[in-house]
This record gives C-alpha cells, sequence and structure tokens, in this order.
C-alpha cells in the first residue's frame, strides 16, 4: 500500500473515531505528565467536549453517501451513522456522570483512567457499529471489553469493585471466546471476513450440510453476544458486576455497551444468516436460515424478560435492581429483533434512544442518592420527596419512562416493538403477550421504588439536608427528563429523523 | 377558536397545575383555591358545548399529524394523529366529568395534608378522564387512559386511609392487567389494520375481508372482543374482577372517590359501547346474553353483599358493583331502550355516587367513622346531612322523578322485550337495592344513637355546592329525561345502525 492509496482514502467519513482517539490520547499523556495534585476533573471536561466535537463531526457526515474505505473493513452507512448517534449521546451524558463521580475513600489518582478508558470503550463501540469485517468488529468488541473490565474495577481500594472486575473478566473472556469460534466457522465457511463478501457467497453455498455448520456458527455468535446484551441465561454477572461498579461504569455498561451489543448483532448476526439459506433443497432453499432460527431468538427473548423482570421483584439493592431491570429492556429489545418486522430497525433505534436517556438519568440520579455512604439499599430512597422534590420528580419519570407509561419516551418505544410483534404474519402472540405481562409484573418494582420516595417517610429527622448537586449531573439530568418527556410526547421529531436518515438502507 | 375549543377544554387543568408549581406549599387556603378555580374553564367550555347544541359538534374536530411509525408516507399507514372530536355520548360523559371535578375539588376542602402535590395531581387526573372521552382514536384513548392510572395512584396510596398503600397498589395491578389486555387488542387492530381511528376501523370491520395490512379472521375479531371486555369489564368492574374497587372505595379519600365512581368506572361502559359495539358490532350481537347475565349477576351480588355490611362506605362500594350490572343490562338487550338505559345509568350512577360519597365525606370529616351502627341518630344533630343522604339513597333506589328510576326503567324495559325470563330474575336486585339502601341509610339517620351530637355542626357554607348541585342535577334529569337523550339521539341512531337494526 503506498502513500496515494492511502491519501485516496476518504478519511473524512472517520472523523468521529479520529477526534476521540485522539482526545484520549491527549488525555492519558496529559495524565501522564500533570503534577499530582492537579484537579483531573479538567480532563473529563476536555473529554465532554471531545465526545460534542464528535457529535458535531458525526452530524456533518449525515449528508455524505455511505462510504467504505480501507478495503471495506470500515463502512460509514446510514445504519453505522444512527447508531453512532446514540453511542455518542451516551457516552457524553455519562462522561458528566463521571466528572460529578466522587466516591468517599476518593479516587483522585486515576481520575484521569477513568476518563480516557471511557473513552477508549466508546471508541471501540464505535468501530463495531462501523466495521464491514469480522476483523474490526472483533477489535472494536475487544477494544470495548478491556476497557469495560478495567472500568469495573477503578475504585481499587473498594472490595465489591474488585469483585465485580473479576467475574466480569472471567465471564467476558470466555464470551469472547465463544464469539471468536463463531467467527471461526464463518470463515471457514465462506473463506473471507469481509461480511459484505460473505453476503455473496452464502446464497451460493448449496450443500446442505453446510446450514448445520452455519446453524452452529449461528448458536456460537448468539451465545457470545448474548454476553454483551446481558440476556437470560447469560446474564449471571450483570447483577454482580453492576453492583460493584463505580455507577457510571454501571451505566455505561448498561447503556453504551448495551447498545453495542444489538449494534454487532445487528450487524453480523441478523444481515449474515438472512443471507443464509435454511437449505439445499426444497422451501429450505429460499428462505433465510435467520427465519428457521426465529424461535430461538424468541425463546431466549421470553426467558430473558421474564426473569430480569421477576428477579428483581426481591432486590433490595438499587443497582441490583436496576441490573435486572436492564436485563428485561434488553429482553424487549429482543422481541424487536425476533419479530423481524418492517419496523425492526426503527423500533431497536428509537428503543435504544429511549432507553438511553432514562436509564443514564436514572443511574445519575442513583448515584446521587448512593455517593455519602455507599448505602445502595432502595430505602435510601425513603422520604426523596420531602427531602429533594425536584430531584424526586425526575426519577419519577425516569422510572415511569422504564415502566413504559404513556407520555414518557419509554412508552412510544415499547409501542413500536409491540406492533412490530403484531404485524409479522403469523403474528407472534404469545411473545407480544409475554412483553405486556412481564411489563406489568416490573410496575410492582418500579412502582416500589416510587413508594419509597413519595409515600414512606424520611430516615433523616428533623432538619431537611439540602444536597448539592454537582453541576455535571444536574445538567444531565435536566437532559435526559427533557429527552425522555419530548420524546414521549413528540416522538415524531426523532422518528422523522430516522426515516430522513435510514431511508434506503437496507 | 372552534378548531382548538377541544383541546383547550381538555388541558385547561395544567394551567392550574403550572399555577400550583408556582405557589409555596404552605398556603392552604390559597392553593385549595386555585385547585377548585382550575377545574372551572374545563366546565364553562363544556357546558357552552352542551348548550351549543349536538347538532353541530363536527365544528370542534381538530386532526394534527403526530406520529408516523414506519416510512409509508405515500400509503398513510401506521400514523397516529392527535384527533380530538364530539358526539352525543362522549359530550355528557364530558360534562359529567367537569361537573364532578368541581365539585370533587370544593370537598377536597377536608384534604389534611400536602394541598400542592393533591391538586397537582387531581387535575392531572382530569385532564386524563375529559382526553379518554374526545380522543378519536385508539392509541390517544389509551395514552389519555394510562394519565388516569398515574395520579390515581399516588391520590390513592398518599392521601388514603389506613390501608392505602394496599388499595393504591390493588388498583395498580389490576388496572395494569386491564390496560395491558386493552393495549394488546389496540395493537393488534393498529398493526394489522395501520389505522387507529375510530371510524376507520369501524369501517374495515365491517367488511369482510376488508383490504388491510395483516388479514383479519373472524375468530381473531370474537377474539379482540373478549379482550375487550375483559380489559373494561376490569375498569367497570364485572363481577369477579371487582376486589380492587372495593379497596379503592374504602380506602382513597372521599373526594377521590367520588371521581372514581363517578367516572372513571365509567370509563369500562363507554369503552364497551364506543369500542365493543362501535367497532365489532357483528360480535357483538353474539355475546349480548352474555353480557345480560353477567349483568344480572352484577345486579344481585353487589346487591346482596351490600345487604350485609356494617360499614357505609362498602355498602356504596358493592352498590357500584350492583348498578354497574344495570349498565350491562341495557347493553345485553341490544335495543334503543336498553342501550339508552345502559347510558343513562353511566350518568346517573355517576351524579348519585359522587352525591353520597361527599356526604360521607362529610360525617367522616366530623366523627372519623364511617361505620352505620357508630353514625346511628345522625338526623338529630345534622339533619340537613341526614335529609340528602335520604334523597341520594332514594334517588339511588330508583325512585320516580329521579334520575335512577329513569335508567333502570328503560335497561329493564329494553331487557324484558328481549330475554323476559333474565329481566325477571333482575328485578329481584331492585327489591333488594331498596333494602339495603333504606337499612343502611335509616339505621344511620334514625337508628340508636351511640354518642350525643351536640357540638357537631351541620352542613356549613361550602359544603352546599356539591350537594345542592348534585340533586339539582339528580331531579332535573329524573322528571326531564331529553336533557340527555336529545343529545344522545343521534349517537344512539348511529349504534343501531351499525348493530343492523
Amino acid at each position: 500500500m503506498d502513500l496515494d492509496t492511502l491519501l485516496s482514502y476518504q478519511w473524512g467519513a472517520m472523523a468521529p473515531e479520529f477526534i476521540i482517539l485522539g482526545v484520549a490520547t491527549i488525555l492519558s499523556i496529559v495524565d501522564l505528565f500533570a503534577p499530582k495534585r492537579f484537579d483531573r476533573r479538567i480532563l473529563g471536561w476536555i473529554g465532554f467536549a471531545g465526545i460534542l466535537a464528535a457529535l458535531a463531526a458525526l452530524m456533518n457526515l449525515f449528508a455524505v453517501d455511505t462510504v467504505t474505505i480501507l478495503y471495506d473493513t470500515f463502512k460509514l452507512d446510514a445504519f453505522a451513522k444512527v447508531f453512532k448517534l446514540l453511542l455518542l449521546i451516551g457516552a457524553a451524558l455519562i462522561m458528566l456522570l463521571a466528572i460529578g463521580y466522587r466516591p468517599k475513600e476518593g479516587m483522585e489518582e486515576f481520575k484521569g483512567e477513568f476518563y480516557y478508558l471511557l473513552l477508549a470503550g466508546l471508541l471501540g463501540t464505535m468501530i463495531m457499529s462501523s466495521s464491514g469485517d469480522l476483523i474490526t468488529l472483533f477489535v472494536g468488541l475487544e477494544l470495548l471489553s478491556l476497557s469495560s473490565y478495567i472500568l469495573a474495577g477503578i475504585r481499587k481500594k473498594h472490595l465489591p469493585s474488585n469483585e465485580s472486575a473479576m467475574k466480569y473478566i472471567i465471564n467476558g473472556s470466555i464470551a469472547t471466546a465463544v464469539t471468536l469460534f463463531g467467527m471461526s466457522y464463518l470463515y471457514g465457511i465462506t473463506g473471507t471476513t469481509n461480511l459484505a463478501e460473505m453476503t455473496n457467497v452464502l446464497p451460493q453455498l448449496n450443500n446442505s450440510q453446510y446450514s448445520y455448520l452455519m446453524g452452529i456458527a449461528f448458536f456460537m455468535l448468539l451465545v457470545g453476544l448474548s454476553f454483551k446484551l446481558a440476556t437470560a441465561p447469560f446474564h449471571m454477572w450483570a447483577p454482580d458486576v453492576y453492583q460493584g461498579a463505580a455507577t457510571p461504569v454501571t451505566a455505561f455498561l448498561s447503556v453504551v455497551s448495551k447498545t453495542a451489543g444489538f449494534v454487532i448483532l445487528i450487524r453480523m448476526v441478523v444481515i449474515v444468516f438472512s443471507n443464509t439459506q435454511a437449505g439445499a433443497t426444497g422451501v429450505d432453499s429460499v428462505t433465510p436460515l435467520l427465519f428457521k432460527l426465529q424461535d430461538f431468538i424468541a425463546v431466549l427473548a421470553g426467558v430473558t424478560m421474564v426473569v430480569g423482570n421477576v428477579i428483581a421483584l426481591r432486590q433490595r439493592n438499587i443497582k441490583r435492581l436496576f441490573a435486572y431491570s436492564s436485563i428485561a429492556h434488553a429482553g424487549y429489545l429482543l422481541v424487536a429483533v425476533t419479530s423481524m418486522s418492517v419496523f425492526m430497525f426503527e423500533s431497536i433505534w428509537f428503543y435504544l434512544g429511549a432507553y438511553l436517556f432514562m436509564n443514564v438519568g436514572a443511574f445519575a440520579v442513583i448515584q446521587l442518592m448512593t455517593a455519602n455512604n455507599d448505602n445502595e439499599d432502595i430505602a435510601q430512597f425513603a422520604g426523596m420527596y420531602k427531602r429533594t422534590p425536584w430531584l424526586a420528580v425526575a426519577m419519577g419519570v425516569f422510572i415511569l419512562s422504564l415502566a413504559g407509561i404513556p407520555g414518557t419516551a419509554g412508552f412510544i418505544g415499547k409501542l413500536n416493538i409491540f406492533m412490530g410483534a403484531l404485524i409479522s404474519e403469523p403474528a407472534h402472540y404469545i411473545l407480544a403477550a409475554l412483553m405486556i405481562a412481564t411489563t406489568v409484573v416490573s410496575y410492582f418494582y418500579y412502582f416500589g421504588i416510587l413508594t419509597q420516595m413519595f409515600f414512606r417517610p424520611s430516615p433523616v429527622d428533623g432538619e431537611v439536608e439540602k444536597k448539592k448537586i454537582p453541576v455535571g449531573i444536574g445538567v444531565a439530568i435536566g437532559i435526559c427528563v427533557l429527552a425522555t418527556i419530548a420524546f414521549g410526547l413528540f416522538p415524531n421529531t426523532a422518528l422523522d429523523f430516522f426515516h430522513t436518515n435510514f431511508g434506503g438502507f437496507q | 377558536m372552534n378548531e382548538y375549543f377541544l383541546s383547550i377544554l381538555v388541558f385547561s387543568p395544567l394551567l392550574g397545575i403550572a399555577v400550583l408549581a408556582l405557589m409555596p406549599k404552605t398556603q392552604e387556603v390559597a392553593i385549595k383555591t386555585v385547585g377548585f378555580l382550575a377545574t372551572l374553564p374545563a366546565l364553562v367550555l363544556a357546558l357552552v358545548a352542551f348548550i351549543g347544541g349536538s347538532d353541530h359538534l363536527k365544528k370542534y374536530d381538530i386532526q394534527i399529524e403526530w406520529i408516523r411509525f414506519g416510512d409509508y408516507e405515500v400509503f398513510d399507514l401506521f400514523k397516529i394523529d392527535y384527533e380530538l372530536g364530539l358526539n352525543g355520548f362522549s359530550l355528557v360523559l364530558i360534562v359529567l366529568t367537569a361537573v364532578i371535578s368541581t365539585l370533587a375539588a370544593i370537598a377536597s376542602v377536608h384534604i389534611k395534608k400536602e394541598w400542592k402535590g393533591y391538586f397537582m395531581l387531581f387535575l392531572l387526573l382530569e385532564v386524563g378522564m375529559l382526553g379518554v372521552f374526545a380522543a378519536q382514536n385508539l392509541i390517544l384513548f389509551f395514552i389519555f387512559f394510562e394519565i388516569t392510572m398515574i395520579p390515581m395512584f399516588f391520590l390513592i396510596g398518599k392521601w388514603g386511609y389506613f390501608e392505602k398503600e394496599k388499595a393504591a397498589y390493588s388498583y395498580l395491578i389490576y388496572n395494569g392487567l386491564g390496560s395491558a389486555i386493552l393495549l394488546i387488542v389496540i395493537m393488534v387492530l393498529f398493526a394489522r389494520t395501520g389505522t387507529a381511528n375510530y371510524d376507520a376501523l369501524a369501517q374495515l370491520m365491517a367488511v369482510e375481508n376488508a383490504n388491510t395490512v395483516a388479514p383479519f379472521s373472524e375468530t381473531l375479531k370474537f377474539g379482540l372482543l373478549i379482550a375487550l371486555l375483559i380489559a373494561f369489564g376490569v375498569k367497570l368492574p364485572i363481577f369477579p374482577l371487582h376486589t380492587w374497587m372495593l379497596r379503592v372505595h374504602v380506602q382513597a379519600p372521599p373526594a377521590i372517590v367520588m371521581l372514581h365512581s363517578g367516572i372513571l368506572l365509567k370509563i369500562g361502559a363507554f369503552g364497551l359501547i364506543r369500542f365493543g359495539m362501535g367497532i365489532f358490532p357483528e360480535q357483538f350481537k353474539s355475546i349480548a346474553v352474555l353480557l345480560a347475565v353477567l349483568g344480572v349477576v352484577n345486579l344481585l351480588y353487589g346487591a346482596f353483599l351490600a345487604f350485609k355490611q356494617s360499614d357505609f362506605k362498602m355498602v356504596l362500594a358493592y352498590s357500584s358493583i350492583s348498578h354497574m350490572g344495570i349498565v350491562l343490562i341495557g347493553l345485553g338487550a341490544l335495543n334503543e331502550a336498553g342501550i339508552q338505559g345502559a347510558i343513562f345509568q353511566v350518568v346517573s350512577h355517576g351524579l348519585i355516587s359522587a352525591l353520597l360519597f361527599f356526604l360521607v365525606g362529610v360525617f367522616y370529616e366530623r366523627f372519623h367513622t364511617s361505620t352505620i351502627a357508630n353514625l346511628g341518630g345522625m338526623a338529630k344533630g345534622m339533619p340537613l346531612t341526614a335529609g340528602f343522604l335520604l334523597a341520594g339513597a332514594l334517588a339511588s333506589l330508583g325512585l320516580p322523578g329521579m334520575s335512577g328510576f329513569v335508567s333502570e326503567f328503560m335497561a329493564f324495559l329494553g331487557l324484558f322485550e328481549e330475554m323476559p325470563i333474565l329481566a325477571a330474575i333482575g328485578c329481584i336486585g331492585i327489591i333488594i337495592t331498596a333494602v339495603y339502601l333504606l337499612r343502611a341509610v335509616l339505621g344511620m339517620t334514625y337508628g340508636k344513637a351511640n354518642r350525643d351530637f351536640i357540638a357537631v355542626s351541620d352542613l356549613k357554607s361550602v359544603e352546599f355546592i356539591p350537594v345542592v348541585a348534585l340533586l339539582a342535577l339528580i331531579i332535573l334529569i329524573g322528571v326531564y329525561p331529553s336533557v340527555l337523550s336529545d343529545p344522545l339521539h343521534s349517537t344512539l341512531e348511529t349504534i343501531m345502525l351499525g348493530l343492523g337494526g
């Protein structure tokens, strides 16, 4: 490869990635040479500014047609753009949380790492959403995973945090191995790692034995990725990791990392296997393998919704509770994947967007409420309405949205998924009914938190303490509340944007 | 102006919420005044529309594009508009809602704590109730329907009596399940037809093998109707889905029960008539007998159990179940008299139960009990309250000249025409109604006095407004039923046309 070819690439397509990479590099260097007493929160603000710059660069790229560079390994198409938008917004909000994060034992010396590892993880997710090749896909996945492992253990002197990192890395490595094993089958059968070439080669395979090998590849990939999505029965790590990790990290894992999981699921599994025939003869030769295996995803979705929502009922620790709640939400999203309706992309995108705002918002409030004393019991929320009315109302909005109550973005998202499940023929009645039934089950624990906040008396007697909310977190909560309500009342702002930019993608 | 008339009507209580949000939370009198005043715009506008006559309701329609799922602009599918509109039936219910909301705001003088939060939720609840009746498509209906649920949960759970949280939860879960089933029906309709508009759906469902996005079999339509029956059966409530409603009646503050029993239960009847009869008329015919049977069961079950209760609130709660049976009986008759009777019963019971629960609030405020035995001899100390209580009970048991009589008479007239035996059995219910109401009310007013009523004040100042207003409306409907039947006329004709007869 000579310089001319290098220069001929449209590097502009990678502008957002370059910005994130650059900022992360600068932050790590500054962190290395800055004196010990230097207030590292400024680094967080630089990181935040970097994400905003990347966001601006991305918005600039929306007008550009699909670009592929580096021998088709990096692909900037409509799919990548709209999902990168979610990833960047999510990361920006979480960066605000991270800036305001002050655990009681202090973590001044690690603060710098905190910020640039977040950026590195973000970079991984962005590469995943743009990759057109198994190699880049895997590199992105590993970049995300490795950053997340360290982030989970960033509270070095906090035992649960160490436990969380340990569990995460062991489980995560197994999942990565399984994913890689699945990828190796794909490569073995098609002889290429490029996804575009793969979709050309796959329809021409007419040996019925291949469909079994492809079946194995499918299951391996699905299992490996289920880990990232935290869907049952591969969800065991989530509660422990979520509970132990620092709250901004928990938010990162449950929002950005999960979004990335769905991105890669769609990019790889859905696209590849919808181009594979189910068999060599008869009807099978014209049905995609994916449709034959649809039921397995459906079962996974059903089990995930039930497990997430039912176990959440018994939780007293707020972060564990949200871990199960986020498992349940992954289940709802899988319903959209299962139904494979015309609304699939739209509903997944919108739901992930809504989920991003309501979940980051909720974690921001949790961070504020538990910061003082690491006590994460739900009782910590008792009498919150008396102590900090506005914060309580904000949390109320997030929880109502998570529960899918009309007027919030969560409702529109569920509506959209629901519609997709019912439009296909035959309609997925059971899955839809299960989704709505588990939603009602979720009322129990979501409204349990509301009960604590609004009905129960405050444990702190006498004078009501005034809590000082750090600017960054205040802004993040404000944005999340506004977005949750705005996309609930005027969802067309988001949906129109999606239709305009996603229109021709297939 | 006309275009925005309905939107202003529905959302006017929001103005009150905004004002309340800016007020300091300790000024009790000011907050209560604002809360009351905020219900007035909706009342005035509703009355303007009512007086304007039911022939010109089309002019209030509004339709603005709101949500569009998928990229199907060319086919005009999968879009949800913001569309409000009125017909005679919904107009009547909107007036009822506005009237009872204003009166319940007055009844809220008895609220003891956190008035600010109370009135903000109260007004939000009013928005939800008004919206439910004004919505012109299923999804908008559902959104307003759910908006009523959240404020109710808090109003019961925070301002209720001893077992308030349990009552709030059972309200939430029963209604959550009910609306979950409703949502499934709505989404099946929406996903498979691409529209959620009432009229468009009614047209599509009337044609066999209509050209929809996904096919509709007869079994599916029938299944959807049964699901609708269950969903609204929770709300109405239909036996055996009623237990949540007993708890709410007993535990919620009386002002909220006025709204709950006066309006929220009526959403169930509204839904059955509007969607059940409106969208699936063919299938509705085949479950008419079932409805009539359920109606008689409700009527008798409620009446018998009301007879056994020692708490007056429980008597009223079972009496609500019993009276909702009459709505079902009217619907089951499937003729003009029956349906008209059902609608009349909806309005009449709304007014009567609001009146009775207001009185419960009045004497609970003074004695902190609603047990019949403890209130004996009330006529001695509170003659006016006792008098109005008796008047309310007489209206409820269907004394000619009051609204209860008209509705029961018409509902049974309808049923006797279609299923005389069932109607005859149902008539036993009417007799028991008289027995249990008189037993309870006479036990309180003239029963053995267990306390002296010396230092107790009778009805005073603002408390007169709701009592007099409600009683006047009850008698007005009783002696001059045309005030209701005129606006309902065209709606009834449309329904009968849909039913094919």
